[in-house]
């Protein structure tokens, strides 16, 4: 269907926002992206991956690294904290959720009308939320804190809280940097420091491209959207199943594919 | 076009499975063509296409890439993945849209990989 739709919108997202769906992406305010100077192209190309995939925008907390750069004070101030995002996300969720909670607690107090369908829903869901939030189906995200990147050299980039993030994931080191490296199609390792050291020079921005679509794949359950998982390997096939509603699907195995050799004068012809 | 319009076939009902088993055939991974975006020195990089049909020839496709993207690119041959094409620059949107709109892959068998 409709044709235009660029591919990775469906790969990326596969559709599902994976953790707050209900969120309608905010647009990125301040994409300045670190002079570190990426090629022009590469960067425009990056935005406009990220604002199609949408979704998972709420899983890196104030994901526009927080700059040394002063950006704008406003801004800076809402968003200057981990917190920034959730701010207004809270107010949407409200606004979409609790619609119909108004300032004097209950609508209906003071009239002995019939409770409206809305009033109900919002009603049973703020009881849900105050005694079992984990049933509210409220996809309280773990956020994810952004990929702080380092260069190392010219040629060589460091992730230094990939295992802060692995960690947030809950996945192992070793898968994510398999997914990762065969994205950036590039090679690395861990340092003594437990930090990802990578062939090539990367924005932060495409770590974090990469990582959503590994939330995506590996992490996020397809049916109920919550990040808890588990990956776990049954007979040569990976297999993700969630903790929250107990439904599983096998994922892809991670492949290179091909990789062009580089460097010294590219091979072939 | 007419690829596509095989797919519109039954438009108004909805496969709630449809996600899932696509991403099932994902684990395959077998007919998907990928596109890749590979670093090269400075800020050089290369565009990467694996897994086209062996029935293609694959150097009219690449004829057809270079000069539509003026950009030079060769047909390499990988010992496991057959043959793969290889262009110059960042291709990858580029590369993806053209192969569908020729017909020669749907959209949906082609995955685009990078950051
Ligand atoms: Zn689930």
């Amino acid at each position: 269907m409709a044709d235009d739709v660029p591919n990775d919108v469906k790969e990326d997202v596969a559709d599902i926002a994976p953790f707050d769906p209900t969120k309608k992406k905010k647009k990125k305010k301040v994409v300045i992206q670190d002079p570190a100077d990426d090629s022009v192209e590469k960067v425009t190309e990056q935005t406009e991956n990220l604002s199609v995939s949408d979704g998972l925008e709420s899983t890196f907390s104030g994901l526009k690294k927080k700059k040394k750069k002063a950006v704008d004070t406003s801004s800076l101030n809402e968003e200057s904290g981990e917190v920034g995002e959730d701010l207004d996300d809270h107010a949407g969720v409200d606004e979409e959720g609790e619609g119909t909670v108004p300032q004097s607690r209950f609508p209906w107090e003071g009239s002995d009308r019939d409770y409206e369908y809305e009033e109900l829903l919002g009603r049973v869901f703020n009881i849900l939320r105050e005694n079992n939030p984990e049933l509210a189906g409220d996809r309280r995200r773990t956020v994810m804190r952004p990929p702080q990147v380092l260069r190392e050299g010219t040629k060589k980039t460091v992730f230094v809280n990939f295992m802060d993030l692995c960690k947030t994931m809950h996945r192992q080191p070793d898968h994510v940097m398999a997914f990762l490296l065969a994205e950036l199609g590039t090679s690395g390792s861990l340092d003594g420091q437990q930090r990802l050291v990578v062939k090539g020079r990367f924005a932060p921005k495409n770590f974090e491209g990469i990582l959503r679509r590994y939330i995506n794949e590996y992490v996020i359950c397809i049916g109920c959207k919550s990040p808890d998982t588990i990956l776990s390997k049954e007979n040569r096939l990976f297999f993700l199943r969630c903790e929250k509603c107990g439904s599983g699907r096998s994922v892809a195995p991670i492949k290179a594919g091909f990789v062009a050799r580089v460097g010294r004068r590219t091979a072939g012809t | 076009m007419s690829e596509l319009e095989v797919d519109v076939q039954i438009p108004t009902a909805f496969d709630p499975f449809a996600e899932a088993n696509a991403d099932d055939s994902g684990a395959g991974s077998k007919e998907y063509v990928h596109i890749r975006i590979q670093q090269r020195n400075g800020r050089k990089s290369l565009t990467t296409v694996q897994g086209l049909k062996k029935e293609y020839s694959y150097n009219k496709i690449l004829k057809d890439l270079k000069k539509e993207f003026c950009c030079n690119g060769t047909v390499v041959q990988d010992p496991e993945l057959g043959q793969v094409i290889q262009l110059q620059g960042d291709q990858r949107k580029n590369v993806s849209t053209f192969l569908v709109q020729a017909g020669i892959v749907k959209k949906e068998h082609i995955k685009i990989h990078g950051f």
